[in-house]
């Protein structure tokens, strides 16, 4: 990770060519550091962070006066960072009764602070937790004792996560974690603080810096679905095709335990929703005994997406499974014990994060926790359902292998929708969804669960979600389409991604369809399309002329009354 | 370690600290004479020092230096 200097000196490069994010840092302790951190570390991530940084603890004045300069600005993301210290000092002046009200008064300051900015910007705010101060003045008797500092401090840590997990604009930056992970001499330097009222010392700033953006890049669609493993040494210790079944060290065998927990680790990220695939060299039938017999694995092949075992080039392996789910490289992680391996993959494929991974097995968990690899904004069921729908998509594909006839097979499929508005019931999943997906994306234009809320309660929108069953199974909700109605005749669509697990299914025509019913039914004669080109989604590039729209400038326009149904194989779910 | 030897320490510190490769330092250099040297780089360079010749300020050194040569001062009085 680099130091505090080398992202000072990010600042000065070349941000252009970069995404722009408006971020608004609020702080009750000097915050300019940090704020260099950010704005530096950025530019590894690819991010122009136009930051503006309130004056030193002027939190509530910029948050309670409507005409305050952080509403001039606009941001699109707000950090709050209110510190241990200020805490502990508003504690040392309460009188000795109240001390066991701090956490109840605080959360409920902290949740007026929130609502306010949420009426009066369209901002996602990033509240910094409380790293823990023991004053030790009751000593382990502080656990026992309600009125003690670390008792309220630890209760206002919980209060935060339950103020999170209701509000949808609110995410919680854990420092608190960090100072659990490097120790609290560390995160904080007594005479940095004393001197200069900053209470991060100077090398945390990266750490805390990257757990901020590891936030604000997730917001922004960024981030990993899918990691890759190696067998031998990575998932199980031994060589199978040379150690035999017996011995390949798992469980209580030789260092077994740590591979142990790292499968059971695999196996929490596959029950949240990340796809786990396997690329080994061996042959096939030696590396799935282990998955099959062996009575101490952990991981079944039921948890693996897609299994490949050959003795052809690991980079060429990881195409294949890239081809078969459908995702970015970028959202790929490798682990692999073998340095050659990992240095092919990265040759190859510079996109995928491969990590270096400790020699001693013995650290790798802790070496892969510090790595924050798996953030994430949302989590929905749905999480837990992707594995089967890959392997359902796996089972499908060798189907189509034996139609020949395209139409013959999306028959065969004997396909329903449910087509219905956005509400509550699938309002995180449509969410989760503006986040997710990057390459059936007409205009990329991101939106949260409070985004999707006040689209679906306006009038001046028309919203419907899609879900798409075959005969195989239950994709879910896939589709979302939100219409802005520019005036009486024209509908925007503002909206229009999709599941990529379902392309080539004939669900556009399907959506059109839909779409225009709808216009027809709402005296709309001009349906208005656009395409944004981002890196992720160039195969968008045709899909309103495709669909008969005709350019019209930087628009694509369909006029309703001359729209002739288009022919599909999904019948609506009544 | 010479008074030179610290100096020569402290100017690499410099020319890092504010990435400025042309940072001359001489005993009698105030802040005033460098245009980066504001109260936020002063702390990085303290931090840089401490690092560097592994000792520790007390909160109440940092503030009073007037010139490089009361750096010095302090450092020599520490190693």
């Amino acid at each position: 990770m680099k130091d505090f200097l080398q992202l000072k000196k990010n600042i000065k490069k070349d941000f252009s060519g970069f995404k722009t994010i408006k971020l608004a840092v609020l702080g009750d302790t000097a915050t300019q550091f940090l704020t260099q951190a950010i704005k530096g570390l950025g530019y590894d991530y690819a991010m122009n962070l136009d930051i503006w940084e309130a004056d030193f603890n002027q939190i509530e004045r910029q948050v309670y006066d409507p005409s305050s300069e952080l509403y001039d600005f606009k941001p699109e993301y707000v950090i709050v960072f209110q510190s241990s210290h200020k805490l502990l000092g508003k504690y040392n002046k309460l009188k000795p009764e109240e001390y066991a009200l701090l956490a109840t008064k605080e959360i409920s300051s902290i949740e007026t602070i929130c609502n306010t900015i949420t009426n009066n910007l369209d901002a996602k705010i990033i509240y910094f937790n409380y790293t823990e101060i023991d004053d030790a003045v009751f000593g382990n008797h502080a656990n026992k004792t309600a009125s003690s500092f670390l008792y309220q401090l630890r209760k206002l840590n919980f209060n935060l996560m339950e103020l999170a997990s209701k509000n949808p604009n609110l995410y919680l930056c854990d420092i608190s974690s960090i100072q659990n992970q490097v120790g609290k001499s560390n995160m904080f330097q007594p005479a940095l603080y004393i001197n200069t009222e900053m209470v991060l010392g100077i090398d945390i700033l990266p750490k805390v810096a990257s757990k901020t953006i590891d936030l604000i890049s997730t917001l922004n669609g960024k981030f990993k679905k899918c990691v890759i493993l190696d067998l031998d040494n990575t998932t199980w210790g031994g060589i199978i095709g040379d150690d035999g079944l017996e011995n390949i060290q798992i469980g209580s065998l030789g260092i077994g335990k740590a591979f142990s927990e790292f499968q059971y680790w695999i196996k929490k990220l596959k029950n949240r929703g990340i796809i786990v695939a396997v690329c080994s060299k061996n042959t096939e039938s030696v590396a799935k005994e282990p998955f099959e017999k062996h009575p101490d694995m952990v991981l079944r092949l039921e948890d693996i997406s897609v299994f490949i075992a050959n003795w052809e080039n690991k980079a060429d392996n990881i195409r294949q499974i890239q081809n078969i789910l459908n995702i970015g490289f970028d959202s790929m992680v490798f682990l692999d014990d073998n340095p050659f391996e990992r240095n092919i993959v990265r040759e190859n494929i510079p996109e995928i994060c491969v990590p270096e991974m400790p020699e001693d097995p013995a650290n790798y968990l802790e070496f892969l926790y510090g790595l924050n690899l798996f953030e994430t904004v949302s989590f929905s069921n749905e999480d837990a359902e992707r594995t089967k729908l890959y392997q359902i998509e796996a089972e499908r594909a060798k189907i189509a292998q034996k139609f020949t006839n395209e139409d013959d097979f999306l028959k065969n499929l004997e396909m329903v929708s449910t087509v219905e508005p956005f509400n509550k019931f699938n309002t995180p999943r449509i969410a989760q969804l503006s986040q997710r997906s990057n390459q059936f994306n007409l205009r990329t234009v991101r939106y949260s669960e409070a985004d999707i809320e006040r689209i679906s309660n306006s009038g001046d929108y028309a919203t419907f979600s899609f879900t798409l069953e075959d005969k195989f199974g239950d994709n879910g909700l896939i589709c979302a389409i939100i219409l802005h109605k520019e005036n009486e005749k024209t509908l925007f669509v503002d909206t229009w991604f999709m599941s990529c697990r379902v392309l080539k299914r004939g669900m556009e025509n399907f959506v059109l369809n839909t779409i225009v019913d709808f216009a027809k039914e709402n005296g709309f004669t001009t349906i208005k399309g656009e395409y944004i080109p981002t890196a992720k989604n160039p195969m968008m590039k045709d899909h309103y002329h495709n669909l008969g729209f005709t350019k019209d400038h930087s628009y694509f326009t369909l006029e309703v009354d001359k729209y002739q149904f288009k022919t599909n194989y999904i019948k609506v779910k009544q | 370690m010479t008074r030179n030897e610290i100096l020569a320490g402290i100017n690499e510190i410099f020319i890092d600290t504010m990435d400025d490769k042309d940072i001359v330092l001489k005993e009698t250099t105030q802040a005033a004479d460098i245009e980066e040297w504001d109260s936020i780089i002063h702390i990085l360079l303290v931090v840089a020092i401490e690092k560097r010749f592994d000792i520790h300020f007390a909160s109440n050194e940092i503030q009073n230096w007037k010139d490089i040569s009361e750096i010095i001062d302090s450092i020599s009085s520490k190693i």
